[in-house]
């Protein structure tokens, strides 16, 4: 017991001294802490990359990446309390719960601390603004734009794999798919079917488009357990070059499918523009050079800008498009 | 005598209903019954069948399995870790510990009904969670994907033999062992006892027990192969893998003429059970159904099954008691 005392006490002093020694250190750099859900997850590691290369063409930025070990909101509390602590400029947050950290948060709101959260957001009463990876609607146009561009003049016969016919992510997607429809004329769609996010059913679902269109050129699956099954189907019934597998999925997962050529190209968020764009945003804000409010627009850099909607959240960019170039680089990360 | 010939009309109208359900979609889609897409139905079908069979050696002891997906899961997962981890372990050796692990897993089923006396649908909802959770702590939520396989591991199940790939014919094989090990062994004769009067099976000198732990040691390693063979055709492992399975492995005897109070049924109709469900889930892609009415057709075959169940059953009950009659 006593023992543990001593330590806690060296600890409690090993802190201190090494707190101020960075306080001193950084007095007229503005200290942006990206906190993560978990510490060890590639797909953070990759954002914590981008927060570097935002740092550095700030020039004066300092990035503290921290989070807890596991993913809970209890770790990242903590987290959040020794950022207080050690006065830092503004946290960047990937909540593990939205309602949990709120607290939290508001105390570093109340110490003058600029609290933004991005990819996983926190309720609106914790903080300034939310970044979303993307939108709805760019989503929608994605998806069906990744289909058209791999057809020779954007010309041939599409079907959609979903999850199951009442997931409401996928079916807001493919709603915002046929809004985009108009602007390609010559791509016709010919039904949606639905895999349930079961690999197996999926996989079967995609076998019926194959063999009830034989004209089909292209299967979009905005979910990532249907576009690895759609992948596998297409591959199994010798149709890699006639029909090309697309939509939404995570490179480590699909670049076996990519090598194979059953997906040209496919997409979903790029952790490194996340984490980019996030550092550009709570730099701006805690400058004072940005105010958060709606209809607010915010530079980030090499992204372009932002512009908050009424609940102060903004998406970023279109999703990011995966192929035969960039695979190799993005599979070991998420 | 009697009770054989209504047990053969019964999957004689299995059969029947499923040539009819071929019918009826050639006529909205023919190329369904075109050889070669029978043979990758069947094919696709072969992992229900080979649970199936498993499922109904369980339920023939008045027992049921509800752990057999988050056996499959877990087993898969493990299979494709380890494939992961040492590329180069032949299939032959995946294969074995496959089986192994899913008996073991099938045993921890059957000790615990064995042994402690607790009702198999507690013991196996309970390893059903158990299971699954395991697959999700060794593989931290991870996926394992195509490039991470080896390919003889994926080409396995896929590798053609005599027009049809392996996995149909490990089905195949499987019906077979199960059919001769059901009809002409001790043991065998056993699954139908214990279920069909536990009382009379015991004074008969069978272990009531025991019967019951070797039907959940069997169905875990049917399980367990299913479980290589599922992610190696998918090429993917993850915890979620056949969610919800289990209750089509039920479907599949229950409409094969499984008795679920146990001591009655066959592998013809766990079969043709399976085949029923596979033809309608193949089927319903192709002919254009949404998918509100696909679930729907889905539970009306197993209602439909179970009034016919319940009407054989009372059938079956007036013959024994005839019987008794002619007797006194």
């Amino acid at each position: 017991m006593k023992r543990r005392q001593v330590m806690a006490l060296a600890a409690g002093l090993g802190l201190a001294a090494s707190l101020m020694g960075t306080t001193a250190m950084a007095q007229d750099k503005t200290r942006i802490a990206l906190v993560v859900k978990a510490l060890g997850i590639g797909f953070f590691e990759a954002a914590a990359k981008g927060a570097e290369e935002a740092a550095a063409e700030l020039g004066d930025v300092e990035i503290i990446y921290t989070g807890p070990t596991d993913t809970t909101a209890e770790g990242q509390i903590e987290v959040i309390n020794s950022l207080i602590a050690q006065g830092v400029d503004a946290i960047a947050i990937s909540a593990n719960d939205p309602d949990a950290l709120v607290p939290a948060l508001k105390k570093a709101m109340d110490r003058g601390i600029t609290v933004i959260s991005w990819d996983s957001g926190v309720a609106p009463e914790g903080r300034q603004m939310h970044l979303n990876p993307s939108s709805n609607e760019l989503i929608g146009r994605m998806i069906i734009k990744l289909a058209a561009d791999n057809l020779p003049d954007q010309t041939g016969e599409v079907a959609v794999l979903s999850a199951s016919a009442t997931a409401t992510n996928q079916n807001i997607w493919i709603e915002e798919m046929k809004k985009a429809m108009p602007d390609y004329p010559n791509i016709k769609l010919l039904g949606v079917v639905y895999g349930d996010d079961l690999a197996d059913k999926s996989y079967r679902e995609a076998m019926g488009l194959i063999q009830s269109y034989p004209e089909l050129d292209a299967i979009i699956a905005p979910t990532s357990v249907g576009i690895v099954a759609a992948a596998q189907a297409v591959t199994d019934a010798g149709k890699i070059g006639q029909i090309n597998v697309t939509g939404l999925g995570l490179p480590s997962e699909m670049a076996g499918h990519v090598k194979s050529g059953a997906s040209k190209s496919f997409a979903i968020w790029n952790p490194i523009d996340l984490g980019y764009s996030a550092t550009m945003i709570a730099y701006h804000l805690a400058r004072g050079e940005a105010e958060a409010q709606p209809g607010a627009e915010i530079p980030i850099g090499r992204m372009g800008k932002v512009t908050l909607d009424e609940t102060n959240a903004a998406a970023m960019a279109e999703p990011f498009v995966y192929d035969a170039s960039n695979i190799d680089q993005f599979k070991d990360i998420f | 005598m009697r009770l054989t010939r209504l047990l053969t009309t019964r999957e004689a109208l299995l059969a029947a209903a499923i040539a009819l359900m071929l019918a009826l979609i050639a006529s909205r889609f023919p190329a369904f019954v075109a050889p070669g897409n029978l043979v990758a139905v069947f094919n696709d079908t072969a992992p229900l069948i080979i649970l199936a069979i498993g499922q109904m050696v369980v339920i023939l002891t008045r027992c049921i399995d509800l752990s057999v997906a988050a056996t499959l899961a877990l087993t898969g997962m493990v299979v494709a870790m380890l494939n992961l981890a040492h590329p180069d372990l032949p299939v032959a050796a995946i294969l074995a510990i496959a089986v192994a692990l899913g008996c073991g897993l099938g045993m921890i089923n059957g000790l615990l009904v064995w042994k402690l006396d607790i009702p198999p649908i507690v013991v196996t909802l309970g390893t059903m969670t158990i299971y699954r959770g395991a697959a999700f702590l060794i593989s931290g939520g991870k996926w394992v994907n195509a490039h991470e396989m080896s390919d003889a591991f994926k080409a396995f199940p896929r590798t053609q033999i005599l027009g049809m790939p392996v996995m149909s014919w490990i089905a195949i094989l499987v019906v077979v062992v199960l059919a001769v090990l059901l009809a002409r062994t001790e043991t065998g004769r056993a699954f139908f006892a214990a279920g069909g009067n536990p009382d009379a099976a015991t004074y008969a000198g069978i272990d009531v027990g025991r019967t019951r732990f070797l039907a959940f040691a069997l169905s875990g390693a049917l399980a367990g192969l299913v479980g290589y063979l599922w992610v190696a055709r998918y090429a993917v492992a993850y915890v979620d893998l056949a969610a919800g399975f289990e209750l089509d492995v039920v479907a599949a005897c229950v409409i094969g003429g499984v008795a679920i109070m146990g001591g009655v049924g066959s592998v013809a109709g766990a079969v043709l059970g399976a085949l029923f469900l596979g033809v309608i889930k193949n089927a319903l892609p192709v002919i254009d159904v949404s998918p509100f009415w696909q679930m729907a057709i889905s539970g009306a075959a197993i209602i439909i099954a179970v009034i016919l169940n319940a009407k054989a059953g009372r059938a079956r009950g007036r013959i024994i008691l005839r019987q008794t009659e002619a007797v006194q």
